[in-house]
């Protein structure tokens, strides 16, 4: 009998910070965030691609996204079923608002007991953030190893999974016992396109509470297929301490936002004079566009 | 104690630079605070490091040294720096951005409950009132990051978890030992006690450590010469700021064909496309092969003593003059501006 394996890759759904256009800009030239558009955080895809890869290599292993957010964040288990999962759950709750990295990886850790995989691959972090804290503290609070920066999952043997990671400096094989935390750089393999029937397959894919806001879908008989259906976990379902969710189990709290602005662009000239240069680079620092 | 502790990276025998600079920057935070500054040390063989140590001002050493303990493994680290912070107390915990200190960082925060705030670009002491409490906290690390893909800068704070904890990236903090060491103590902690088999699940089968790889992409400051920079030599003074700045340096084709730079630093059609934070371009004429690679930065400053460059068109701020006066000034000015 060949070896299957269950996989949860962590995804989350994040507000597209790297091109921000002029229609995402406010008049004062700060960024209207809400503008912005949610797509799936690009380091998570290079994890989802990871996790099919094994699944193709093992055929009848499964491949389940688990994603964390608002409603609109199933979004993100379609996406992943149009390009080769199995599954996944949605996991929303008013109770989970306001969660730092800490109350965040609570959360998810409670939800992945709850599936208990033989690994869990993410993303190295997300770019609203760019924490790189999640992955880490979900391998912590589930007492498992943690393997951070992979760039590719090199192959099994002996119940030991070996994984390549490329360090700022280098590189390193390392293996490691299952259940794992695996996260993945950028300069992993990119995932495969959608593909079209697994598109066909599951574009009516859908929560509960979906189905529920959509009057006119409603005579989809086709959802009564329990395999179209997305979970939603909320604290009730996962358990655990409710003090560890949300604005309570977040240590860190946020003081102050200063928003950056962009001026318009308007050639200023400029000498080699002392001054010129000195008032150019105080400028700069005070507009921490240099440390 | 409740005293500050940094965690000091090695590699090869060679503190990283990153930890002296959180130190220099620690020790000043630990004066603001009337505490004492101390280090964490990890390792095989790196009390030889402690002089170092003593020289930027760390008044207390903790080390574990063990063979095991050669190379950097999450398991066997995190659970020697979670026992050590256990114990000590540290109401300041700092860590190097590295790909080392994201992995560790989190991993302790996790399991010490503590908040962790990562990238900080600056680190500050002060109060904070909670509006809905009224109650009043003194002396908190302000940590101060960018967020949102750099569109927003955030002051994070913890207001009741212990140790509070950032980390910090290579070069945006100075590195300065003081004139005379302190006469620090070391404490050598007892590794047995704290390891056991299970924290080696994890093992190292292949290491691969190179020098610096160039990373012009991901760098949010690009320091680009061209063929106006005239020479390989001169092409140090762009080296000389990109380093104050933690910036990387680029270079037209122009400048990769005559030699005066490498071609993995290229930027333009045939090379990389980069939007940087700031794009600071240095003898650069602008043609349009290469600004196609560039033009997308989010501030451009042009150097060039032709005033009709078309490069200048496209800055922000296009300084006429000649580099080997500018340069200069500029390097000058930011070390009497910055903090």
């Amino acid at each position: 009998m060949t070896k299957t394996f269950k996989i949860v890759v962590l995804a989350k759904q994040v507000p597209d910070t790297r091109n921000v256009g002029k229609n995402a800009m406010k008049e004062d030239g700060t960024v209207n965030r809400a503008a912005l558009p949610a797509i799936f955080n690009p380091e998570d895809m290079n994890a989802l691609e990871q996790a099919l890869r094994i699944k193709d290599r093992f055929p009848g292993s499964k491949v389940l996204l688990l994603t964390m957010g608002p409603s609109r964040a199933a979004e993100i288990i379609r996406e992943g079923f149009f390009r080769g999962a199995d599954g996944g759950v949605l996991l929303t709750d008013r109770k989970f608002a306001g969660a730092d990295t800490l109350a965040t990886s609570y959360a998810l850790a409670m939800a992945i007991k709850k599936m208990n995989p033989d690994m869990i691959i993410a993303g190295r972090q997300a770019i609203d953030g760019d924490t790189a804290q999640v992955g880490p503290q979900v391998a912590e609070k589930l007492n498992l190893p943690q393997v951070t920066y992979a760039e590719d999952i090199m192959g099994f043997e002996n119940d030991k999974i070996t994984i390549k990671r490329r360090l700022e400096r280098g590189v390193e094989v390392v293996t490691s016992t299952l259940p794992v935390v695996i996260t993945v750089n950028a300069t992993a393999a990119p995932c495969r396109p959608r593909n079209a029937k697994q598109l066909m397959r599951f574009k009516h894919a859908r929560t509960l509470t979906e189905e529920q806001d959509n009057e006119h879908n409603s005579y989809l008989p086709i959802f009564s297929l329990e395999s179209l259906i997305i979970p939603e976990w909320g604290v009730a379902d996962v358990g655990g301490d409710e003090a560890n969710y949300g604005l309570s189990g977040s240590p860190t709290k946020v003081k102050k936002i200063e928003n950056i602005v962009f001026q318009a662009k308007e050639s200023k000239r400029l000498t080699s004079a002392d001054q010129d240069i000195d008032s150019l680079i105080k400028e700069l620092i005070s507009s921490h566009t240099i440390g | 104690m409740n005293n500050i502790i940094v965690y000091i990276e090695t590699e090869n025998g060679k503190i990283g630079d990153v930890s002296l600079e959180l130190l220099t920057k620690a020790r000043s935070l630990a004066k603001g605070l009337s505490c004492n500054l101390e280090a964490l040390m990890i390792g095989h063989k790196v009390s030889e490091l402690q002089n170092e140590l003593f020289a930027y001002g760390v008044q207390k050493i903790h080390i574990a040294d063990d063979p095991r303990l050669i190379n950097y493994l999450t398991l066997p680290y995190s659970a020697i720096t979670i026992s050590l912070f256990k114990e000590e107390k540290p109401q300041v915990a700092l860590f190097g951005a590295t790909s080392l200190g994201r992995d560790l960082a989190p991993r302790v925060s996790s399991a010490l409950k503590s908040g962790l705030t990562a990238d900080c670009t600056s680190l500050e002491i002060g109060d904070h009132t909670d509006t809905k409490s009224g109650t009043i906290y003194k002396n908190l690390l302000y940590q101060i990051r960018p967020a949102f893909g750099g569109n927003i800068i955030a002051t994070i704070i913890n207001p009741e978890c212990r140790p509070q904890m950032a980390t910090v990236r290579e070069g945006v903090m100075k590195k300065e030992p003081l004139e005379s060491p302190v006469k620090g103590k070391v404490n050598i902690l007892d590794v047995k006690s704290i390891l056991n088999n299970e924290d080696f699940i994890v093992e190292i089968i292949e290491r691969h450590m190179e020098e610096r790889k160039i990373d012009i992409k991901g760098s949010p400051v690009i320091i680009a010469g061209g063929f106006g920079v005239g020479s390989r030599d001169n092409f140090k003074q762009l080296f000389d700021l990109a380093h104050l700045l933690g910036a990387e340096v680029g270079a037209s084709r122009a400048a990769v064909d005559a030699g005066f730079a490498d071609h993995a630093r290229q930027i333009g059609q045939t090379g990389v496309t980069v939007r940087p934070k700031l794009f600071i371009s240095v003898g650069i004429s602008g043609q349009i092969q290469h600004t196609a690679g560039m033009d997308e930065s989010a501030m451009i400053i042009s150097i060039n003593s032709d005033p009709d460059a078309p490069i200048h068109q496209i800055a922000d701020y296009a300084i006429v003059g000649d580099l080997n006066e500018v340069l200069p000034k500029m390097i000058q000015s930011y070390k009497k501006n910055s903090k």
